[in-house]
């Protein structure tokens, strides 16, 4: 890693020395403030943290004692959370999978389908709009207790009232029930490893909401496609389909780069919508056992929580990383 | 967010005269009880500053100036303390937020300006350990392990001097209050036992008659059930509520020491007897609500408001479900509701062990006005403050011997005499042991068998290796 940054920062400084001689000093000043503020506040709150992290996932802490009393126990962290902690870690990253193929086959899809279709400025557009946008100004937590309360209640919710469930004793409790939807193959079942009842309920109270982002994204997206490009496919006789598919999406990479990229985050660092629901048992979510184990009552395993704070910080820019290299590798080719 | 608002109460002995020796030394710190107990017995140096109890006008303070010899002495000491005082409360529901107010505006100094700081019940105990390390000058919090586990931190503030003004509470609530190293810790309110709540009404209308033994109670689940009623109300949102099941069933099947063993880690999991336990609770699963775990603690008292479950294990505050002031049938459904003792399963092992929470103050480690903090915590360990809570929330029993009980319900009296003629007095399981083993192990394994009861072999032998890496 340290050989890489310098390798890399090397040339760079070569090359802004050269460009910042055509600057006057004034520019330098303002550079230095407009690039050096943020960078330092980057570091200081992001990869101080981070790091800080990773060295405090091979050690044994309560968070309390002094940090002298810190001890390094090696690996032992990692082994216990995918040994015995195994129904918990493996069920977590079971779930953030399944929100991550979930939220880019649903509500991903359905964003890109009515921004395009919302982009057709049909009468009432607006109205639209703001329908679908409007569970977007919710924060999560919000969504979770109002689809809770609200639709999924098992004695007053929509649902039950709906499906005629609300008498004592016929009904049906959406949100505590965790049997399985269906399990994941060649996986022992006490591990808990499949997709339980709650939690695909709830992943339609995330949809509710992410479909709006991506909406709004998109259609801002759309909004900057030159008009000619479809006319001139028009021209060519491509169909409504062809132009979306070879033209339009095409055009609008930089957008699609940034939907994938906040479709990954969402889906690994989904938490406050669970977390308002009191984090019912099949929900799990990994940066739900992050913050179990370092705050609360439970809290004080700083070195176990902070093992799940790596597996998690590694599957988001591992993800990430792989994305962004594989595109722009495509894009000099 | 007030579903899982009230969080499980904590073990603590709320023990009277009737306490042994043996039932001193509760949880994980028996040992350090004993020491605890030694070292309180000789602990004396340094003045406190008197406690304040001003007798002024206030309704509740006269009564209780009435009732307490100490106090009326006390109160005769002006408070010296001056200026501001931070008080972080985690009083959040409507009933026991204002009744907190009430007791602080009771608060004889007056010289002293108490700023109370209310954070949602659940969010406050996310957030304790955070919290702490820069609190208020006065926290609330619980008695037993969750206390002493902080004051081991040295995360909260000596109140020795404090408790030599506090005549009022029997040695059972000193010890409760004791930390590892026989210094006090902690001033307690009030305290509420945990039992089987039924609708008299309900009761007498169908000639049901409170079990005794573990065959009547199934033999009246199934009655009710031939009735139409559900027998048991059953939450668990909070993953909390279910504990309360547990601490239950194993006290009647293995008794008050084996609990006490298992939650200090020394016990198997895997043991026959902890198997026994769950073997019971199958037997009942049948009878109970079902979706469990979907429910708040609230939903299930709604259900035996409207009489569609006979009976429910919950701690006594299940009555503050009900508002008065917001239903106007609230009042007869508060007045209809009593409880019985969770029923004798083993004849050798009986059925006078309860659960009984303490919940109370504690003061920061370092507060900003240390004067300010130990006379208000002076204050709230007397009838009078105790009163003046208890008579907006209803749902508890003063800690102070001296309270007046003339204005108890019949079931707050039931249950003051219900506690103290327990032989031994347990913790709630999250309470009662490693806070880390109690939120992240407990609850997710009974939320696990109660959703799939057949699986608890491998729930158990998860939970015993999870014990052994926590308790390590």
């Amino acid at each position: 890693m340290a050989t890489d940054l310098t390798s890399v920062t090397a040339p760079r400084t070569r090359r802004r020395r050269r460009r910042f001689s055509q600057l006057t000093g004034r520019d330098k000043r303002a550079l230095f403030f407009m690039t050096g503020i943020p960078t330092l506040v980057h570091v200081v709150f992001v990869w101080i943290p981070t790091i800080a992290t990773v060295i405090l996932s091979f050690t044994k802490w309560d968070g309390l004692a002094p940090v002298s009393k810190i001890h390094f126990v090696g690996f032992k962290n990692y082994w216990q959370i995918f040994t015995v902690f195994k129904d918990d870690i493996y069920p977590a990253l079971f779930n953030n999978a399944t929100l991550l193929v979930f939220l880019f086959l649903g509500p991903t899809v359905l964003g890109i389908v009515l921004a395009y279709l919302l982009d057709k400025n049909i009468r009432g557009t607006a109205i639209y709009q703001g329908i679908y946008y409007f569970p977007v100004v919710l924060s999560l937590a919000v969504v979770g207790i109002i689809w809770k309360s609200v639709i999924y209640s098992p004695s007053q919710g929509l649902v039950n009232t709906v499906l005629g469930r609300t008498a004592e004793g016929h009904q049906t409790d959406w949100l505590g029930t965790q049997t399985k939807v269906f399990w994941l193959p060649g996986v022992e079942h006490s591990i808990g490893v499949g997709l339980s009842r709650n939690f695909a309920v709830i992943l339609i109270a995330i949809a509710w909401r992410h479909a709006g982002y991506i909406m709004v994204l998109y259609l801002a997206g759309l909004k900057s496609v030159d008009p000619s490009l479809r006319e001139a496919a028009a021209i060519d006789g491509c169909n409504e389909w062809q132009a979306f598919r070879r033209v339009v999406f095409p055009a609008m990479k930089p957008i699609n780069i940034v939907v994938v990229v906040i479709t990954i985050i969402e889906a690994l660092r989904t938490f406050d919508i669970v977390a308002a629901l009191n984090s019912p048992v099949g929900m799990q979510l990994t940066s739900l056992l992050v913050t179990r184990n370092l705050l609360g009552e439970g809290g004080g395993n700083v070195g176990r929580g902070s093992a799940y704070g790596v597996v998690l910080l590694l599957l988001c820019i591992g993800f990430i990383i792989w994305y962004v290299v594989n595109n722009f590798r495509e894009e000099s080719r | 967010m007030s579903s899982s608002a009230r969080r499980s109460p904590s073990p603590t002995q709320v023990g009277f005269s009737a306490l042994s020796r043996r039932q001193l030394l509760t949880g994980a710190a028996g040992a350090a009880g004993a020491a605890a107990f030694l070292a309180a017995c000789g602990s004396s140096s340094k003045t406190s500053s008197p406690v304040t109890t001003k007798a002024a006008g206030d309704t509740a303070t006269t009564k209780a100036a009435a009732a307490a010899g100490t106090t009326a002495a006390a109160a005769a000491a002006a408070g010296k303390a001056t200026g501001s005082l931070t008080f972080g409360s985690n009083f959040s529901d409507e009933k026991p937020k204002a009744a907190l107010q009430a007791m602080v505006d009771g608060f004889g100094n007056k010289n002293v300006k108490v700023a109370i700081n209310t954070v949602d019940h659940n969010k406050y105990q996310e957030n304790i350990t955070n919290y702490l390390q820069q609190p208020d000058d006065v926290v609330s919090w619980f008695a037993g392990y969750r206390m002493r586990f902080f004051a081991a931190k040295g995360l909260v503030g000596d109140v020795s001097d404090v408790w030599k003004n506090l005549g009022e509470l029997s040695d059972a609530f000193k010890k409760a209050a004791t930390g590892d190293d026989g210094k006090q810790y902690f001033v307690p309110l009030y305290y509420y036992p945990w039992a089987v709540h039924y609708r008299k009404s309900l009761f007498a209308d169908k000639g049901y008659k409170a079990p005794k033994t573990w065959d009547e109670f199934k033999a009246l689940a199934d009655k009710m059930k031939s009735d139409g009623v559900t027998p048991l109300a059953a939450a668990n949102d909070g993953k909390w509520p279910q504990m309360g099941m547990f601490d239950q069933l194993n006290m009647r099947t293995n008794g008050y020491d084996f609990h006490v063993s298992l939650m200090a880690g020394k016990e198997k999991w895997t043991d026959d007897r902890v198997m026994n336990v769950f073997k019971h609770w199958q037997e009942i699963l049948p009878l109970q609500q079902t979706g469990a775990n979907g429910r708040t603690w609230q939903e299930g008292a709604n259900a035996l408001g409207k009489k569609e479950v006979g009976m429910y294990l919950l701690g006594t505050f299940v009555t503050s479900n009900f508002d008065p002031k917001k239903d106007a049938t609230a009042q007869a459904i508060i007045d209809d509701i009593d409880f019985f003792n969770f029923p004798e399963i083993d004849p050798k092992i009986g059925a006078d062990a309860v659960d009984a929470p303490i919940d109370g103050f504690m003061m920061a480690k370092s507060p900003k006005n240390a004067d300010a903090a130990k006379e208000l915590l002076g204050y709230i360990g007397t009838a009078a403050a105790q009163e003046a809570y208890l008579k907006i929330d209803p749902s508890s029993v003063a800690a102070s011997g001296k309270a007046s009980t003339s204005g108890y319900s019949a079931l707050q009296k039931k249950s003051a005499e219900f506690v103290g003629s327990a032989k031994s007095i347990a913790q709630f399981l999250d309470r009662d042991t490693n806070p880390d083993f109690a939120s992240n192990v407990m609850g997710d394994a009974l939320a696990k068998f109660i959703e799939n009861p057949s699986t608890i072999g491998d729930i158990l032998k998860s939970v015993e290796e999870k014990k052994k890496a926590i308790f390590a």
